[in-house]
């Protein structure tokens, strides 16, 4: 039987299904990030969450976006990898 | 060659509809008597009579195979290849290809033909899908006839939730008939995937959206300001805001293509309106891969994200366009985009002066976003044409209207802070000794569309996102 041809509207792109990261046994000896990324009161947030790790003995670095309307730069996200074993990315309004 | 024509001898094609092949008719009588000559009849295989080989090609794939472009056409074969050819009649050309026989006493020495049907509009397209090789790069999908096309466009997730038209090949190719540009051209990397994009890619997602191929060079004009890294595509795809890109269409291009800016401007019915802002939204769902409750994640989102199109009433001299108002030249067509969410319509049929009214509209426009928040989203102010009147009339232009609203969207500090008016919403307690703008200089678009009657304008509000001017703004391009 003959058929109808159409053409594929999409990117054609296929996505790579990563399996997640497991997580850590334990945080002791880690470091986590904590991003906020922009949005309105982001940092309250990740002050809340900077108090319970402290209490916790859990250290924390504090990173931001430059802004919250675009992804945040490559540099950033290389600088977090570096320096941390753990993030913690803050949506918030 | 094609099928049944003869290796050594002559080929006419020809069709009945065409003055100067029913003239030929006696010539064609005469050749087929004096050797190999087969007919190629694009509309009537009854047609010439008295000649013993007229092929039937109300298909037109022999006409398109020769590459006909008018008829009648005498070829002359010669070992299965062409080697003479000449399109009309012209006796002397004609003697020449085929001989004395072609001499055709009595007929006129000179007469010109008629188009062939395999080059009619649309029709070259569908031959090129059905005998050639479209020359298309995207994946080729095969539904099987039992199956609805539109259905299977469904099925694969390539549909906004509206029915679109089945991408087919000869849809594509006329479809980029309207354009010069090439369709390996990529005219940028699409968010949220930063796919890139080609002029195919674009061709077939209009033709999904239902445009027209007059419209590409718009739809690839709203694409590329789209793309302007200024106006924020990705985030505006992915925020949680009402917004999506609302469209503005300056110049010629709009009235020619046929685009609305009167009655029912920013509503149903008009077919480029409707198709243009939804091959915006359709590209970047289909190639950038953003797709509600995904990457957007819109709490409520708007109507507008199917399409929002319109163009701008340029049907007054003394009213500067938008476009030009933001750089473009005057005549020129240009996109202007910006982050809109829905349409508020705005009541006034009392102001009589431009005083009155601008009052009026600034407390209209107070409200967009919330009555309390300043400078956290821009807007665009529809006037329409009774509104315009009382501007017009009293002599004021677009900057008079522009410095007066600047100035009557001014707040007291102590009324737009936080608490104020027992609302916690609201600007910081810093501000209360301040005066607050509303909205930055150029922060307010002001644009005319509508239809006549009706004390009726409409304000769109922006996106919070357009509060870091530096970062994200309404764009204006050219389009090429």
């Amino acid at each position: 039987m003959s058929s109808i041809t159409l053409r594929d509207p999409t990117a054609e792109t296929s996505p790579t299904r990563r399996a997640r990261l497991a997580p850590p046994p334990s945080l002791d000896g880690r470091s986590v990030a904590l991003m906020d990324i922009g949005k309105a009161r982001g940092a309250e947030f990740i002050d809340r969450l900077e108090g319970h790790f402290r209490k916790a003995g859990i250290a924390t670095r504090r990173y931001r976006k430059p802004t919250n309307t675009k992804v945040a730069p490559t540099d950033l996200l290389q600088k977090i990898a570096a320096e941390n074993q753990l993030a913690v990315i803050a949506l918030s309004d | 060659m094609p099928d049944g024509l003869p290796n050594d001898g002559l080929v006419i094609v020809a069709k009945r509809d065409c003055p100067t092949c029913v003239l030929v008719e006696p010539v064609m009588q005469s050749l087929d008597r004096a050797g190999a000559l087969a007919v190629v009849s694009q509309d009537d295989p009854g047609f010439p009579a008295g000649v013993r080989a007229v092929i039937d090609d109300r298909a037109l794939e022999r006409s398109f195979r020769l590459d006909v472009e008018a008829v009648p056409t005498l070829i002359r074969f010669a070992g299965g290849r062409e080697v003479e050819r000449t399109v009309g009649w012209d006796r002397a050309e004609w003697m020449r290809v085929a001989g004395a026989a072609a001499a055709g006493d009595g007929l006129p020495a000179w007469q010109p033909g008629c188009g062939s049907r395999s080059v009619e509009p649309g029709v070259r397209e569908t031959l090129i899908a059905r005998y050639g090789d479209p020359g298309l790069k995207s994946r080729a999908i095969a539904v099987g006839n039992w199956d609805d096309p539109m259905e299977a466009c469904f099925e694969r997730g390539w549909s906004d939730g509206l029915p679109v038209v089945p991408p087919t090949d000869e849809r594509i190719l006329r479809m980029l008939g309207g354009t010069e540009r090439k369709p390996d051209e990529v005219v940028g990397l699409i968010p949220p995937n930063l796919a890139p994009c080609t002029v195919e890619k674009v061709a077939i997602n209009a033709v999904m959206a239902g445009c027209k191929p007059e419209y590409m060079p718009v739809v690839l004009g709203v694409l590329e300001a789209a793309l302007d890294p200024l106006f924020v595509l990705h985030g505006l795809l992915c925020t949680t805001h009402f917004s999506g890109p609302l469209v503005i269409i300056n110049g010629p291009i709009a009235r020619a293509i046929g685009m609305n800016s009167g009655t029912n401007a920013l509503g149903q019915g008009n077919r480029a309106n409707a198709t243009i802002g939804r091959a915006l939204q359709l590209i970047v769902r289909n190639v950038g891969g953003g797709l509600p409750g995904a990457i957007d994640r819109a709490t409520l989102g708007n109507p507008g994200k199917y399409t929002f199109c319109f163009a701008e009433d340029e049907s007054d001299p003394a009213w500067e366009p938008l476009s030009v108002r933001r750089g473009i030249a005057p005549g020129k067509n240009a996109v202007t985009l910006f982050h809109g969410e829905g349409v508020n319509g705005f009541i006034d049929q009392k102001s009589r002066t431009p005083e009155e009214l601008v009052r009026s509209l600034a407390m209209g426009l107070f409200g967009v976003g919330h009555p309390k928040l300043c400078g956290a989203g821009n807007a665009v102010l529809v006037l329409s044409p009774e509104h315009y009147l009382i501007f017009k009339d009293a002599g004021w232009d677009r900057r008079r209207l522009e410095d007066a609203l600047f100035q009557a969207l001014k707040r007291p500090g102590r009324d737009v802070i936080r608490g104020a008016h027992d609302v916690p919403e609201g600007m910081p307690p810093s501000m209360a000794d301040q005066v607050v703008d509303k909205f930055p200089p150029d922060g307010l678009l002001i644009v005319r569309a509508g239809g006549e009657a009706g004390l009726f304008s409409a304000i769109i509000g922006g996106w919070p996102g357009q509060s870091v001017r530096d970062e994200c703004q309404a764009v204006t391009h050219e389009i090429r």
